[in-house]
């Protein structure tokens, strides 16, 4: 095979998105929740729950953008218990987060050997969305604009989110949530109200970035399917100390990471699978490295909030 | 800020609130009135911040009633006080530092878009009724305290249509930046708004009031009306807040002191001259330049020295290095280049808990994060600087009796106000915090102790008592590093007085009789206008 066979450049880039997709999203619910001074440490089990729920809603409808939206309903009901015990009762939000973990963790891989371990579980390919001209153009017209139109409206959610964390009065009253949610009360803004929109958002768009996975990435569910992949979103959350454009930037790098490997294999080098496997947490760790001396969290990530204590 | 022919009055009847342990108000009653300014006075701990926080929504009274104009007022959140049209600044800042000027202000706006453009225009407005010029754009980490003041009071006036509480806005600022407060409180209430002002200095109270409330142990102890305060000298006036203030405790005083509690006689010095030359140098920088990490200004090739039994006061303007001075000396911040000496003995790479061990102490002008943690009780408080160490730890295990006797000695001998030595340091008043932070330090075989804005905030009793606990000090045998804003405090404490300048010791000044004041602010204008003396 030639190094650089259009098909082969083609199948390369459309790897680079399909896998970078998943922890984008994963990173702005994360980031919206961060922000907002709620770390969610429970985003594997989230991003389980949303893939699982995409699975089974789109394997019995047939449809990926209504298992998509179930993914997202997933994600908000699993992110329930961290804004009842954490935002509303106060209570330890790590403490939460490795129970929502262990609980999607469990409850998906149960459900999924109970009722779908004996049956086809392929979800076949989402209709695409060809673009008009752009997807005409040699090699990146097919692996860019030839999407299933769920890729286009997660980035432009992505996007959207940037845009409304950064311009907009709701941003503004997030972001001094996790910075110093006592100024936000005393400015007559409610931390409860701004901390729970922030939490079911957040859930929504890890759910959401689960069912991605499941639907487009991978085509199916299978138990453990994210593999760490919520951890990683945490890390890049605090990379990206609340730029979208950053986490954006991030995921795709990771995206190249993990696709890069098989690309070489493909390509003829004897690259030992274990190493492939390791890459993308190399890049990871080697990004920590160099950019999270830089790694600022919002100062009042993690704290529950009394008004008036002391 | 609409003019009305019968002037608003904001009433509060028999407000009580009690804390674990304490009655922090006690069936106060008080008359707010538009156009005046009310001057709210009383001891550290006697319950004033939590009479603001019950007219802000931030704390909701246990009995008592609000009326506005009659029609009683609920004001069960930030936001119904917000709805109300009372603007607030409390006493510890909300500003977000990590946010610009403009975003601080548009907090807690409704509506979709943030408004950059109105918001820039309203600050405008603001900046010229306050009389200063901030940058918008500017992070309100970066603005010096006295211009984060000016946010902070343009922020309340923002919210604020009816009422302007201003919770001790004077404590950090210079005399020159209380000057200009004066002017915007002056202008504010021509504007018919109410002002609640609350301070420690008589002073200000006698130049800015209208009428005066004073409070001790959370009750309303003496009003002093328009009327009156209108017809009294500042003498009388004086007189009648401080035996409201004290009550007998008075008595102990005498008169003589009492004058000097208020400030009204000229500020002298207090200390016995010593003759430097026969004492030992205890503490010597030596070409010191500071490294640290933050947007503080470092200090830029230091060079001083304190003696034994010395109190050296360093002058300057609020953000001109002394936090650097003070770390680097105390060992938090390391020294990039020159030598700390330390009793002859070279401390430079010496780390914070060594150079503590060999009697170098700190008091932080940072006393509610960096001092002490909140969430642990007065009493650990009192010993965390040795832990591990006997006989308050054993085999690594705490021993309480020992903590609770040592505690219960510093809280007698420092008049710390708490329920009880289990109490959470959090939760004391602002200037009882700053008696933990002394007792603390000043103990324990302390030689030097550097002492950053030791005063702020304390009530004049509790200020005339920490200046004697380092007069004290220094008679024996003691040294202070004497960082301050006060000229007063420094006039009255130092035997030589360095001033500091964007990091850089600009001038020194032997205080020895009148005119070191004089002498002093020569060298800090001088500084500021770039013209060397
Ligand atoms: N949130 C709280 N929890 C527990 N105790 C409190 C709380 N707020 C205030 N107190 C207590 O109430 C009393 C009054 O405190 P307050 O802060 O109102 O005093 P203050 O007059 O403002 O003093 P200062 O001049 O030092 O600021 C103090 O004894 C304090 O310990
Ligand atoms: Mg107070």
């Amino acid at each position: 095979m030639s190094v650089l066979s259009a098909a082969f450049v083609t199948v390369f880039i459309a790897t680079v998105i399909a896998q970078a997709m998943p922890l984008l999203l994963a990173s702005v619910g994360e980031t919206i929740g961060e922000q907002a001074g709620v770390l969610n440490l429970g985003i594997e089990g989230v991003m389980l729950i949303g893939a699982f729920s995409g699975f089974v809603v789109t394997l019995a409808t047939g449809n990926f953008w209504l298992g998509m939206l179930a993914g997202a309903v997933g994600g908000v009901i699993a992110n329930l218990a961290m804004l009842v015990l954490n935002v509303w009762l106060g209570l330890n939000q790590i403490v939460i987060g490795l129970a929502i973990t262990l609980i999607g963790e469990g409850l998906t891989s149960v459900l999924y050997l109970q009722n779908y371990s004996k049956s086809s579980t392929s979800l076949g390919t989402a209709p695409e969305l060809h673009i008009p001209f752009l997807a005409d153009i040699p090699v990146v017209g097919p692996a860019i604009f030839q999407q299933s139109g769920i890729f286009w409206v997660s980035l432009l959610l992505a996007i959207a989110v940037g845009f409304f964390l950064a311009k907009t009065n709701w941003g503004l009253s997030i972001r001094s949530a996790g910075q110093k949610p006592s100024s936000l009360d005393a400015a007559g803004g409610s931390v409860v109200k701004i901390r729970s929109q922030a939490v079911i958002l957040g859930g929504a768009f890890v759910g959401f970035g689960g069912a991605y996975l499941a639907e487009l990435t991978t085509a199916t569910f299978t138990p453990f399917i994210t593999n760490g992949l919520g951890f990683i979103a945490i890390v890049i959350t605090m990379l990206s100390r609340g730029r979208i454009v950053f986490v954006v930037i991030t995921s795709f790098v990771y995206g190249l990471a993990v696709a890069i490997g098989p690309a070489l294999q493909v390509l003829g080098f004897a690259v030992p699978a274990d190493v492939i496997k390791m890459l993308p947490f190399i890049v990871v760790i080697l990004t920590l490295i160099i950019f999270a001396r830089s790694s600022v969290v919002p100062p009042a990530l993690g704290a529950p909030y009394t008004r008036g204590a002391r | 800020m609409t003019p009305s022919t019968a002037p608003d009055v904001i009433s509060l009847r028999d407000i009580t609130k009690a804390f674990p342990g304490v009655v922090a108000n006690d069936h106060i009653s008080l008359d707010i009135v538009s156009g005046q300014v009310h001057c709210l006075l009383g001891e550290n701990g006697a319950g004033k911040s939590t009479l603001i926080s019950i007219l802000a929504g931030m704390q909701q009274p246990d009995a008592g009633t609000i009326s506005i104009n009659g029609v009683p007022a609920a004001i069960t959140s930030p936001k119904a006080a917000v709805d109300y049209g009372i603007g607030v600044v409390h006493q510890h800042s909300t500003l977000v530092p990590a946010f610009t000027v403009l975003e601080n202000l548009m907090l807690g706006e409704t509506g979709l878009m943030m408004q950059k453009k109105r918001a820039a225009e309203r600050l405008d407005e603001l900046s010229e009724l306050l009389g200063a010029q901030i940058d918008p754009h500017a992070l309100a980490a970066d603005l010096g305290l006295g211009q984060q003041q000016q946010v902070e009071i343009a922020k309340a006036i923002w919210k604020g249509s009816r009422l302007l509480v201003l919770d001790e806005p004077t404590s950090m600022l210079t005399p020159q930046a209380i000057e200009n407060l004066s002017e915007s409180v002056a202008r504010v209430k021509a504007q018919g708004l109410a002002v609640v002002f609350i301070t420690h200095k008589l002073r200000e109270a006698y130049a800015m009031g209208d009428c005066v409330t004073v409070l001790r142990g959370g009750r309303n102890v003496g009003h002093i009306s328009v009327e009156e305060l209108a017809t009294y000298s500042e003498q009388q006036a004086q007189d009648a807040i401080l035996r409201a203030m004290f009550g007998d405790d008075l008595k102990t005083v005498g008169a003589e002191d009492a004058a000097e509690l208020a400030g009204a006689t000229e500020s002298t010095r207090e200390i016995r001259s010593i003759d430097l030359a026969t004492r030992p140098v205890r503490l010597e920088l030596l070409g010191v330049s500071s490294h640290g990490h933050g947007r503080d200004v470092e200090v830029d090739d230091v060079a001083l020295q304190v003696h034994e039994g010395e109190i050296l006061g360093v002058a300057g303007i609020d953000g001109h290095g002394q936090g650097a001075l003070a770390e680097v000396v105390a060992g938090q911040r390391s020294a990039s280049s020159g030598t700390v000496r330390f009793d002859g003995k070279d401390v430079t790479r010496l780390g914070v808990r060594g150079r503590q061990q060999l009697g170098l102490r700190y008091v932080t002008d940072d006393r509610l994060h960096e001092g002490t943690v909140g969430s642990m009780s007065v009493a650990l408080n009192l010993v965390i600087k040795r832990i591990g160490q006997r006989p308050f730890w054993r085999f690594g295990q705490i021993q309480n009796k020992a903590v609770d006797q040592e505690a219960a000695r510093l809280i007698a001998e420092y008049d710390i106000r708490t329920p009880s030595p289990a109490t959470r340091a959090g939760t004391l008043s602002g200037g009882n915090i700053q008696k933990i932070l002394l007792a603390r330090e000043l103990t324990h075989g302390a030689r030097l102790v550097v002492v950053n804005k030791p005063t702020y905030g304390l009530d004049l009793k509790t200020v005339q008592l920490v200046r004697e606990i380092l007069i004290d000090f220094a008679s024996n045998g003691g040294s202070v590093l004497l960082l301050s804003t006060d000229l007063d405090e420094l006039v009255e404490l130092s035997h030589r007085i360095e001033v500091i300048s964007r990091g850089r010791i600009v001038g020194s000044v032997t205080n020895d009789g009148p005119g070191t004041a004089e002498k002093v602010g020569h060298y800090m204008t001088g500084a500021i206008e770039g013209v060397q003396a």
